[in-house]
């Protein structure tokens, strides 16, 4: 701020402001409010895009999605009403969406805790007083800007059950080989495993959060007596659990929508997917069949819906039991 | 015994040592970082490896850690197989143009939700971001179906058009910026005859350089790498990125690794490159938001 500016709510407005407004019949005292209506129109204007962007790529589709889900539409003839048929084939009848179902929680209740527990403690080591924090920070974080497909199927060669890399390390320490995502068992395992490859971003995060740990916090928990595990779970912990929490949200999110590592790694050229006994076949892929290779728009709107719900509950749910993160008052 | 007694005693007097316990949870960070750090990189080398070897060295037993020979030739063999420069070209395209997109609506957003004080502002503005919560698929197909009514389905426009009408995720981002400029700097200006276009232009852009750029980057990558939109609205072969691209050769040539692995390479290697130039702006951002590019 260029210095000799006094701030606005020390000084009275210029001369001039108070004349204009005057011309008009406005009391000096009055002149906030007739403020506040100029300024509601020039808020509105500045979010004027994403008004628009809210209502026609928000509000419209998700309105329209409600509709189709107790349709049957195919695009080309126009959505005929059906209830609530297809969310009863959904639950009753099909197997293949409770399986979608199965794997998708894996990921979440299985997957994101690992990752997230990794990061944070990588995250522990990184923040010791550790030389050439810059370079391994790089390395960790170097994998979350590949390209997500040539990630997939780098990783697909590194899975490859005869020729990958996994396999010729575990042979060479003397292990038995397994399948990786050719296996059932070791499938969604092995996406955890290459999730935590790229998702090194996260531990870069929760440094930077560890860095604004109060150091006279610790200290003083270290004069009472507390060790390294205590003060980290009584101390770091609290301290960091609103970012804990807001990584937990995102990535639950994202969980929900694991699309693109398993399709790239299962879809064939007959556009079938899904891998050994579908193992990998996660909620969006059989949303994006159902739309775009069956073409049963209703059906996937359904589908869609009941993601929406499931997320929803889950994010309350973390909301709800969000009682361990502490918020500072500043 | 009392020998034994004295090295533990000696052993205890060791650790409680508060510099030696210092020395050995260093020594225990350096090893393991170090380890870690070695698998989160070894993938790269494995990737530059396979892509460099013939087709005996791909499949063979025990692995070749190091190729015999530098077959450089996979990389235009890699090329040839896929329109890779048109791919390449056309997600360039797509990406530069969700840029533009994003940054212009996103700052003009982000302004009206953090330097404008209107009635209501922070209201809307936790509906606008709650906004974020809604999992892509539920709005998917609908604006299918008005892009295909519209005839944009083949072309670009469905990927680039609504970025012109902001994401709140960004939005969140540059507000969070915005907040830390005084507010007497705009009211000043502001008492001086400015319009809130010109406070916008002249005093908020350039002191928000850095997180434009941020915000920059991260469209460019988030775009580079997008593969969903893509594969639902470019139906021509002549328009897919280069994501679509991998994936066909994928399935098409699934078994020609180095070819793959080549390819591969070429794909990671401009993000790389981006980031490599950008480290701090990375650094930073990331910070910032948490997400990936």
């Amino acid at each position: 701020m260029p210095p000799g500016i006094p701030p606005f709510h020390t000084s009275p407005p210029r001369m001039e402001v108070m004349d204009i407004m005057s011309l008009f019949g406005v009391q000096a005292k009055r002149a906030s409010r007739g403020w506040k209506w100029k300024e509601l129109a020039l808020g509105i204007a500045f979010i004027s895009p994403a008004i628009i962007g809210f209502l026609a790529f928000t509000i419209y589709p998700v309105i329209m999605s409600f509709y189709y889900s107790f349709t049957d539409y195919n695009i080309l003839q126009s959505p005929l009403w059906i209830g609530l048929e297809n969310y009863q084939d959904l639950i009753k009848d099909d197997a293949v969406f409770r399986k979608a179902i199965y794997n998708t929680l894996y990921m979440v209740l299985i997957g994101l805790p690992i990752h997230l527990t990794f990061d944070f403690l990588m995250a522990l080591l990184l923040n010791t007083r550790i030389r050439g924090r810059s370079l391994y920070r790089t390395i960790f974080y170097m994998p979350s800007i590949t390209p997500i497909v040539a990630t997939a199927i780098l990783w697909l060669w590194i899975y490859n059950p005869q020729y990958g890399l996994a396999n010729s390390v575990l042979k060479a320490l003397g292990l038995p080989t397994i399948g990786w995502i050719a296996d059932p068992f070791w499938s969604k395992p092995s996406l955890i495993f290459m999730g935590m490859w790229y998702g090194g971003n996260t531990i870069l995060i929760y440094l930077a959060s560890l860095q604004d740990v109060p150091n006279e916090l610790l200290e003083a928990a270290e004069l009472d007596g507390a060790n390294a595990i205590q003060r980290t779970w009584h101390v770091t912990l609290p301290m960091m659990s609103p970012v804990i929490f807001y990584t937990m949200i995102m990535y639950m999110i994202s969980y929900f929508q694991y699309f693109t590592e398993a399709w790239v790694m299962t879809a064939q050229r007959s556009g079938a997917a899904g891998g050994p006994l579908n193992s990998l076949m996660f909620y969006t892929m059989y949303l994006y069949q159902n739309a775009f290779q069956f073409f049963k728009m209703g059906y996937a709107s359904a589908m869609a819906w009941i993601l929406f719900l499931i997320v929803l509950a889950a994010t309350v749910l973390l909301f709800k039991t969000s009682g361990w993160v502490y918020y500072r008052s500043e | 015994m009392t020998g034994a007694q004295s090295i533990t005693t000696r052993q205890r007097g060791w650790l409680s040592s508060r510099r030696n316990q210092e020395r050995l949870k260093l020594g225990f960070a350096y090893f393991i970082c170090t380890a870690i750090g070695l698998i989160y990189i070894f993938p790269f080398y494995w990737m530059l490896a396979t892509s460099l070897k013939s087709d005996q060295e791909v499949f063979q037993w025990p692995p070749a850690w190091i190729p015999a020979v530098l077959h450089w030739e996979n990389y235009p063999a890699a090329l040839n197989y896929i329109p890779f420069w048109l791919y390449m070209k056309n997600t360039f395209i797509i990406a530069t143009l969700s840029v533009i997109g994003t940054v212009i609506s996103c700052t003009l957003i982000a302004y009206g939700f953090s330097r404008i004080r209107w009635p209501g502002r922070d209201i809307v503005f936790i509906a606008y971001l709650s906004t974020l919560m809604l999992p892509f698929q539920v709005t998917m197909i609908p604006l299918y179906i008005v892009f295909r009514n519209l005839g944009w389905v083949g072309t670009y426009l469905p990927l680039v058009v609504p970025t012109f009408f902001g994401s709140p995720f960004y939005v969140f981002l540059l507000r969070q910026f915005y907040m830390t400029i005084p507010n007497e700097l705009s009211d000043a200006a502001r008492i001086d005859g400015c319009g809130e276009l010109s406070i916008f232009w002249r005093i908020m852009i350039p002191l928000t350089k850095p997180a434009l750029f941020t915000v920059a980057l991260f469209t460019f990558l988030a775009q580079y790498s997008a593969f969903l939109p893509p594969l639902i609205y470019l139906t021509d072969q002549k328009q897919w990125t280069i994501s679509l691209g991998l994936q066909m050769f994928k399935n098409m040539y699934g078994l020609q690794w180095q070819k793959m692995m080549a390819a591969s390479t070429l794909t990671m290697l401009p993000p790389l490159v981006l980031f490599f130039f950008t480290q701090r702006t990375f650094m930073e951002g990331i910070t910032l938001t948490g997400i990936k590019g």
